[in-house]
């Protein structure tokens, strides 16, 4: 007699706050765990994986996986293992920075679009549709044409690619509660706009900002790790995780180990940032529609 | 209007979409007009922003033109000559725009040719592989939505997949299946453009991610739409479940889909740059990187352009298509006939 | 007189892993050929489910130890067979067609789905039968209907056209859940007509309705559910006339209208104070303190109007003395609520002018109304939106009183007190919006609204989302704090039984303009102009 979906049982645990909802949800257990492990390998790589990520050793070049050697070596004689446990630095950090540059930037822009409205509003827009005419990517690839590869240089090239993202939202949202009931109620109260923008929408204009930037991060390490794979960003020998996919395609007839470990490295933070990021999301869009 | 987009925390970056608030209270032609219209201005805004970038970038215009070429006094007089580099800069902008107009996107001094005709000769591999991953992109999530939305287990096994697929890159994607399919069983060519066969594993790696976000956002819609009082209404003129999905509910989930194409072209052109890269095969994305990496200025400034007249093109015509697929739309502010 | 449906004993769940959420226990339901069956309760009574229960799309977990629909078990069904039955033994209308039709589908295309001949393009025949079914709901020019979409239609028309696809394949029973709850009164009066002539025509009808007045209208036999369960069954004179359960008794006493003026809806809190033995079961509210000498607000000649459209306001002029209750009634698209946002100062009119104690109030920078704007409050209609979702209940009433300058302890202290005048208390104070009930919503709206002692409070509709006991409630608090603190009330409402209980005079208006103004007995006892005796007509009223 099953008929028409019921959303029952989610809701209620969309109200429960996220540190509540941890223990009956192993998924996102596993993730923050995950997430944990990353960020010491970005922070102190040393303390996971004690082999020097550069040190290259002809003799013992493309061993497979063992217990010497976890991951195997590459073409180079290098440790994979510790090439990737290294790489979460370079990958992670491009990511969280272009993302906090392009989350500042687009938060600014969209306040000011929305607040300002008319010409001020109708300029900044019209520069977001312009730039997001270019694909992301290529947008980033363009920039890079004027500034040359290199760390600095990509994390500025993506984090414009990801600017206009993050001020349509803000700007949505500005537009969305200085129309809303609160917003109209406070202003029979006298209260002057200063302290009504301070009190009543900023905080919500924003407060999607971080969960945003969190989603937006796993699609920022992608991008990075994608731009590198061309050869536009950290230069070897760094261990960079989409650069080492670019050389592991290379020997991937023969030592198939070096293309496998650091893209399972990608989609795995990938997917640990994604779940933390949604749960975050559903916990915050439930408390505001319950 | 807005509803469709304040909680603009859609999975995918749908956010793009900024049409909720260029609703205006008129008929049809005048909408799709303005459309146009503000689809040309970006456009315009977009060349203009490519000539004003290689003026303000740092260095003279000539070494930022030339790349990684030997500049002689013959190339230098030659690139002064085609930019007018010489004339007031307000010239060099006409005469910018009006190069482009005619699709003449200049010379390539590094690779000596025209780079109009080399963009041509390159865009047929390109397009055959974005027209495939789109293909799949679409398959995979129309599948995927109509066959688990709001049907609990296959829904959370759906999910799954899509998330895993969502955080692949898709390079690395390509690399898995160059491995399992192409080293191990040798069933498809490792690189290349010659057969259909060389285009299905590439096609996969660029189409499966991408059809995985558009999967969630149309299952997301259809199972809105699905708990809408009117799917109550159709079903309880005993119409099927598999009936109401397909002919009402897709209808309704196409709907909010349908925003995310803008973000569906950028990250096919985008996709394609990488997957070509990949999969060894002949392309635009080639040229591209080739280009980037040897400072090869106009082929990428052509390249952008290009890109972006496609994404403005087909988000415009997309724009239009919806205004078509939702009648509601179409009499925003004309008071119902009573 | 056969049985069409018979229900023993039926249950409905939600299961889930913790508990099985039992919405409904164990009631009963015959429905004989011809007879116009009404099941009447306040949301969360589980009405609604059971109406879907009977067509088998509740989504729930059913159980019965009978269950049938036209002589056949249904317990068995699978969805299969429920298919069959759907539409051909029974139709479902719900409320508002505008979401209850499918927006993007033509007239004509849905007809013909529910005729069963589902397709792009209608069949001529198909074509030939939906004409003849739209002419029969009593739609007019039923060809051109046909090719418009549902929102093309006028609200009364839209409903017609959902009630012709339910019964396309003329079903021996129609269910219809909620059929005139979105509509405006004269709208509502059609669609009930149009119910009442199929009553007459021998059709068999189980109505669903929280509205005894609509259910009056139509109904052989009532019953009235409350927490799943049915606590009284009856015809429906009887159950009107002489209710036994005092759940029934609380529900026509908390209706709003004539007779209940000067007396509250919702039993007394302390039920020591009531007689047991009363003969009149109300008890008389406090009586209003009216200044007639002191003018709070004054409005002449109010216009406004957006863009290049037609007046939203036209020519709209008011008087409001101290401790008044001036009602302004008028159906959807009336102006009412402009009204009320050109007094607020949200909206500067076009012309015309507002005084609030005599001092001018529109056309002035917004700076110098600040300092006086505590001296006049706004309800709104839906209080979750009005209040901040980041501010707890202490917050948001505090919040009023920014501009009064009470501040510290003061403000706890001012603010406690409020909330024990809502009965609320202080437990409350530190509760999030989203953790309150409606009622307690629209409780800590009002008590916002006194914090600061304004002279003048605007209601819009701040009852019409609510249940009507805890309307009973509200309304009743919302009288008593108005007598006891001698404020002026503008309140704005769609339903003329509230403004009749509550307000001392009435503007009527339609379109922009006030059609009629005057004492609230007067008006409604004799109504002069013809749309004031329209919509006094068009309300259905308890006998």
């Amino acid at each position: 007699m099953s008929a028409l979906p019921t959303s029952q049982a989610g809701e209620t645990l969309c109200r429960r706050p996220l540190l509540h909802a941890l223990p009956a949800q192993p998924g996102l257990v596993l993730a923050v765990l995950f997430i944990a492990v990353v960020a010491v390998a970005t922070i102190w790589p040393g303390l996971i994986a004690g082999a020097d990520p550069i040190a290259a050793d002809p003799l013992q070049a493309q061993l497979p996986p063992s217990w010497q050697y976890w991951f195997g070596t590459d073409h180079l004689g290098r440790d994979v293992f510790s090439r990737v446990v290294h790489g979460a630095r370079y990958s992670n950090l491009i990511g969280v920075s272009a993302v906090a540059f392009a989350a500042t930037i687009g938060s600014v822009l969209g306040l000011l679009a929305g607040l300002a409205r008319g010409l001020v509003d109708e300029i900044i827009t019209r520069f977001l549709d312009v730039v997001s005419a270019f694909p992301d990517l290529l947008l980033a690839l363009v920039l890079i044409s004027f500034t040359g590869p290199g760390t600095t240089n990509l994390i500025f090239a993506l984090g414009v690619a990801f600017v206009p993202r993050f001020a349509r939202v803000v700007r949505a949202q500005t537009f969305v509660i200085a129309r809303s009931g609160y917003v109209e109620q406070a202003r029979t109260f006298g209260l002057s706009r200063t302290v009504l923008v301070m009190r009543h929408v900023l905080p919500h204009a924003v407060a999607q900002v971080p969960i945003l930037a969190t989603i937006g991060l796993g699609t920022a390490i992608i991008g990075a790790a994608g731009l590198s794979f061309l050869g536009m960003g950290p230069q070897p020998p760094a261990p960079e995780w989409g650069s080492m996919l670019a050389e592991g395609r290379n020997y991937l007839r023969v030592a198939w180990w070096i293309g496998v470990w650091p893209g399972l490295a990608i989609t795995l933070t990938v997917i640990a940032i994604s779940v933390v990021g949604r749960r975050w999301q559903a916990a915050f869009e439930g408390r505001r529609s319950a | 209007m807005e509803s469709r987009q304040t909680s603009a925390l859609s999975p995918a970056p749908a956010l793009v979409a900024s049409r909720p608030f260029k609703l205006r209270r008129n008929g049809l032609p005048v909408q799709i007009a303005s459309r146009i219209g503000s689809g040309l201005l970006v456009l315009w805004a977009a060349v203009t922003l490519s000539f004003v970038s290689v003026h303000l970038a740092p260095g003279d215009i000539v070494s930022l033109l030339i790349g990684e070429q030997l500049r002689t006094p013959e190339i230098e007089a030659a690139i002064r000559a085609e930019w007018g580099l010489d004339e007031p800069v307000l010239w060099q902008y006409l005469r910018y725009l009006t190069r482009i107009l005619h699709g003449d996107f200049g010379r390539s001094y590094l690779l000596q040719t025209d780079v109009s005709q080399l963009v041509l000769s390159q865009i047929v591999p390109t397009l055959k592989l974005t027209a495939a991953a789109l293909f799949v992109a679409i398959l995979f999530a129309v599948t995927s939505a109509v066959l688990t939305a709001g049907r609990r287990i296959p829904r959370s096994i759906a999910g799954a997949l899509e998330l895993t697929l969502v955080s692949t890159p898709s390079f690395w994607l390509g690399i898995l299946l160059l491995y399992l399919f192409s080293f191990t069983l040798k069933l498809f060519p490792v690189s290349g453009d010659r057969s259909f066969s060389a285009l299905v594993l590439p096609a996969l790696a660029l189409g499966l991610p991408l059809g995985a976000v558009v999967g969630q956002v149309l299952r997301q819609g259809l199972e809105r739409a699905l708990e809408e009082p009117f799917a109550l209404t159709v079903r309880s003129w005993g119409t099927s479940g598999l009936v109401l999905r397909l002919r009402h509910g897709l209808r309704h989930a196409a709907l909010p889909a349908v925003t995310l194409t803008g973000w569906l072209v950028g990250s096919l052109l985008s996709g394609a740059v990488i997957t070509e890269s990949v999969f060894g095969r002949p392309g635009l994305g080639r040229v591209t990187v080739e280009a980037v990496l040897g400072h090869d200025m106009p082929v990428v400034l052509a390249v952008a352009i290009l890109s972006a007249f496609t994404y403005v093109m087909l988000s415009t015509l997309v724009d239009i298509l919806y205004l078509l697929l939702d009648p509601r739309l179409r009499d925003e502010g004309r008071e119902a006939a009573r | 007189m056969t049985t069409l449906v018979d229900i023993r004993n039926l249950t409905i769940a939600f299961p889930n892993r913790l508990q099985d959420n039992r919405v409904v226990h164990g009631i009963d339901l015959t429905i004989h050929e011809g007879e116009t069956v009404a099941l009447v309760g306040e949301s969360g009574s589980g009405k609604s489910v059971t109406a879907r229960t009977l067509i088998g799309l509740s989504g729930a977990v059913v159980g019965a130890s009978r269950f049938e629909i036209a002589g056949d078990d249904v317990l068995g069904f699978r969805e299969r067979d429920w298919r069959r039955l759907r539409g051909t033994k029974i139709g479902f209308v719900l409320q508002d067609a505008l979401v209850s039709l499918d927006p993007l589908r033509r007239v004509s295309q849905q007809l013909a789905d529910a005729f069963g001949h589902p397709g792009y393009f209608v069949r001529r025949d198909v074509r030939e039968d939906s004409r003849a079914l739209l002419r029969s709901v009593g739609i007019p020019d039923p060809e051109r209907r046909l090719l418009q979409y549902p929102h093309q239609l006028s609200g009364g028309l839209r409903q017609r056209a959902l009630i012709a696809t339910a019964i396309a394949r003329q079903p021996s029973l129609l269910i219809a859940d909620e059929p005139t709850t979105a509509l405006d009164a004269t709208v509502q009066k059609q669609i009930l007509d149009l119910l009442a002539e199929r009553k007459q025509a021998g059709h068999t009808l189980l109505l669903i309705s929280h509205d005894l007045a609509v259910v009056a209208r139509l109904a052989d036999r009532v019953l009235v559910m409350k927490h799943g369960q049915i606590v009284e069954e009856g015809p429906t004179k009887q159950i009107l006339s002489k209710p036994a359960h005092p759940y029934t008794r609380q529900l026509l006493d908390a209706v709003p209208s004539a007779a209940s003026r000067g007396f509250r809806l919702s039993p007394a809190t302390d039920q020591a104070a009531l007689p047991t033995e009363a003969v009149e079961r109300r008890l008389p509210l406090p009586p209003k303190r009216i200044d007639a000498a002191q003018t709070v607000l004054s409005a002449s000649g109010l216009m406004k109007r957006y863009g290049g459209g037609a007046a939203v306001v036209n020519n709209v002029s008011f008087d409001l003395a101290a401790g008044e209750a001036l009602g302004i009634v008028g159906e959807s698209g009336s102006g009412k609520t402009t009204v009320a946002k050109i007094v607020l100062g949200l909206v500067e009119p076009d012309s015309g002018t507002v005084l609030v104690d005599g001092q001018p109030w529109s056309h002035r920078s917004e700076a110098e109304r600040q300092s006086r704007r505590a001296s006049m409050q706004l309800i709104a209609q839906d209080a979750l939106s009005s209040f901040d979702p980041r501010y707890t209940v202490e917050k948001i009433v505090g919040e009023s009183l920014d501009t009064v300058g009470v501040f510290g302890s003061e403000r706890r202290r001012r603010v406690i007190q409020v909330l024990d005048g809502v009965r609320l208390g202080a437990s409350f104070l530190d509760r999030y919006p989203r953790e309150l009930s409606g009622g307690q919503r629209q409780r800590v709206a009002i008590g916002r609204a006194f914090a600061p002692r304004p002279k003048l409070l605007i209601a819009d509709e701040p009852v019409s989302a609510l249940d009507v006991s805890v309307q009973a409630q509200v309304l009743d608090l919302l009288a008593e704090l108005q007598a006891a603190s001698g404020t002026a009330l503008l309140f704005i409402s769609h339903d003329l039984g509230v403004i009749h209980h509550l307000t001392d005079r009435v503007l009527v208006m339609k379109d922009g303009r006030v059609v009629e103004t005057g004492a609230v007995e007067t008006v409604f006892a004799a109504p002069k102009h013809s749309y004031t005796r329209a919509l006094l007509d068009a309300v259905p009223a308890l006998p």
